[in-house]
């Protein structure tokens, strides 16, 4: 059966803070709530609106270079992208695959953006980073247990 | 073969435009173009960062561990990287691998190729092909095709997630998978994963002949712009099996010039370097390799992939792909051989193989075998190569006697195609630009010419908030004349008005 929170975060675990929302998942997934599953992979594409499936609300989680410290959230609709090397796409146009594919709205998708600082191959996460993740975690927690944006 | 438009005369009396995406943090592309006052085309070069870092993320480490960290180094083909790295790394640990072994990692490297190609030609290409090079940027995309044409854009997804599937299955894990390491594999095929791949395979075969019939159609549609568009000859290389077969897994190095003659046949990849020397540019990062007997890199570089995997092999061996090749191979007397948009055609027959060799696969019972390792005596060097969905990947390995990586050398697919995209964007610059004002519409032939190599220009890093393309055009004094940003949702910003 679906369980009807996901939490996705993105990202490479070898390059500094882009590990930031990988990380963010294994924490959660450690906790093993009711209810939540827990996904990650290196980037977002197309086929990841398969798992938006039968969901009642997402959250996706990456590192930022945009967002102020140590965190930002905010709601997602579905858009187009048109990156030029659209290897990559982003979480608004995942959702958007998934009204293509399916002609409904996809559930309720919010986006916890964590600010990172450095994001070399090879580097460890960034003690600002590591700061950063643990305010986003606590943010986290209060977003499962309380069924909305807190 | 000489390189026009490669190095202007007097580049400092000419104007300046810059395609740069800046979307990765590493990993990104960016195409100069040097024009006169006459807006005629008198440079035009492709700049892709190198992976720089990777030699020395690898050196240190356990042998053992390599395939598995080498998945980090790219985020669009772990796969391939995790094979290579296991191929090299069964020659350090000494070993020939089990029926069971080479089937289950053969079947990882079909997935692979199976999510990437489906990937690359419905959601990357397919608008440009489908709406036109020069048309709308704002439909030309993937929302663009699925609203036009929703069935493909489904059938492009799906193809991909049951790729991904198949690298879950083989693999352990949809990221970073652990199901290949040295000597073998620590997985076989339930049962009942066989029957959940088995379910769906007759479709994905269905689809992919589909997907090699449309690119068909539009060739034929389009007959003079396909086979005009960034045309160039070119030496190419790839892996071919024993008896000439195409193989995607193993076989010996085919080298064949631009005329179709052999420089090297059946060669053993574990001395590539006798083939092969990786020359430098001093306006890159990325190498130029070439092929030795042919002196230099000006008159040695050739292309890889699966333009030239499709040409150059002998027989595909599996029928559906290999009827499509014939018919590529005779179109038009030859002509899409040779085409720069030939290499989508051959992908999709590719993609088509793929999916054949899968459904074969599930049926052969060693996909469940249990005898998953071997062992032997151990060596010093190893070296693996692919063919990963982009071409030709080498990883070569020094272990020590401590079990430690001491030299790492990696040349991917992207690296071999440095200077064929090279002359690929030279000669659409020449046949779409030159004399005229840049439109965003324009720039997107260049772009177009560069996404029929696939080239890797995404690391597996990124963040958001960044531009995906920013052009400049600067005059010979430095002074920014026009500049173009497109964002992240395709919407185009003009800093200044046009020049």
């Amino acid at each position: 059966m679906t369980a009807p929170i996901l939490i996705f975060g993105w990202g490479n675990p070898s390059r500094g803070d882009d590990a930031l929302g990988p990380l963010l998942v294994e924490r959660i997934e450690a906790l093993a709530l009711p209810g939540v599953e827990c996904l990650t992979d290196f980037q977002l594409q197309v086929e990841h609106a398969l798992d938006l499936l039968e969901r009642e609300r997402i959250l996706f989680v990456d590192a930022s270079l945009e967002a102020e410290a140590p965190y930002r959230q905010r709601r997602l609709s579905p858009a187009r992208d048109a990156s030029f090397s659209t290897h990559a796409i982003t979480p608004e146009s995942v959702m958007q695959v998934y009204v293509d594919l399916h002609d409904a709205a996809p559930p309720p998708c919010d986006l916890l953006a964590i600010r990172g600082e450095r994001f070399e191959l090879g580097e460890d996460l960034s003690p600002a980073a590591a700061s950063h993740l643990e305010a986003a975690l606590r943010w986290t927690l209060d977003w499962v247990k309380q069924g909305s944006t807190p | 073969m000489p390189f026009e438009l490669e190095t202007a005369p007097h580049p400092e009396k000419l104007k300046r435009v810059a395609i740069e995406p800046v979307s990765r943090v590493e990993g990104h592309g960016k195409v100069t173009i040097l024009l006169d006052d006459a807006n005629k085309v008198q440079q035009v070069r492709l700049h892709i960062v190198e992976f720089r870092g990777f030699e020395k993320f690898i050196e240190g480490r356990p042998y053992w561990e390599v395939p598995v960290m080498v998945q980090r180094l790219c985020g669009i083909c772990p796969v391939s990287h995790h094979l290579a790295a296991s191929k090299a790394m069964d020659q350090i640990v000494g070993a020939t691998l089990t029926p069971t072994a080479e089937k289950i990692r053969r079947l990882m490297h079909y997935g692979q190729i199976l999510q990437s190609h489906a990937l690359h030609f419905f959601h990357l290409s397919s608008p440009d092909l489908l709406f036109g090079f020069g048309s709308d940027v704002a439909t030309r995309n993937i929302v663009g095709v699925a609203a036009a044409q929703p069935e493909i854009a489904k059938m492009g997804v799906l193809l991909r997630k049951y790729g991904q599937e198949v690298i879950r299955m083989t693999a352990g894990k949809r990221v970073h998978g652990t199901g290949s390491i040295p000597g073998g594999v620590n997985k076989s095929l339930y049962a009942e994963e066989r029957a959940a791949l088995l379910k769906d395979i007759y479709q994905m075969v269905a689809w992919s002949r589909d997907a090699v019939q449309m690119i068909k159609g539009l060739f034929e549609q389009n007959l003079e712009q396909y086979n005009a568009f960034g045309r160039f000859a070119a030496h190419g290389m790839g892996l071919v099996r024993a008896d000439g077969a195409m193989d995607l897994y193993h076989g010996g190095l085919r080298a064949r010039r631009a005329d179709g003659s052999t420089l090297f046949d059946h060669f053993d990849y574990g001395r590539y370097w006798d083939v092969i020397t990786e020359d430098v540019k001093s306006w890159s990062y990325m190498k130029f390799p070439f092929f030795n007997a042919l002196k230099n890199s000006d008159e040695g570089w050739y292309r890889v992939g699966p333009l030239t995997r499709v040409t150059q092999s002998d027989f595909i061996p599996t029928p559906l792909a290999d009827k499509e090749r014939q018919e590529f191979l005779a179109f038009d007397n030859g002509s899409a051989t040779g085409a720069t948009l030939g290499y989508h055609w051959a992908r999709m027959i590719e993609m088509l193989h793929a999916a054949e060799s899968i459904k074969d696969l599930l049926h052969d019972d060693d996909i469940s075998g249990r005898e998953l390792m071997a062992t032997g005596q151990r060596q010093e060097r190893g070296v693996g190569v692919i063919e990963a969905p982009r071409g030709t990947l080498i990883h070569h390995y020094r272990v020590d006697e401590n079990d430690q990586v001491i030299r790492a050398n990696l040349i991917v697919s992207t690296t071999h195609n440095n200077q064929a995209m090279n002359e690929a964007i030279r000669v659409v610059a020449k046949q779409y630009l030159d004399g005229k004002e840049l439109t965003e519409g324009l720039l997107n032939h260049i772009e177009v010419a560069i996404r029929c190599f696939d080239p890797c220009l995404s690391c597996a890093t990124h963040a958001l908030g960044q531009m995906p393309l920013d052009v400049e055009l600067v005059a010979a004094d430095g002074t920014t004349l026009d500049r173009v940003l497109r964002d992240m949702h395709g919407v185009c910003l003009r800093d200044s008005p046009p020049a």
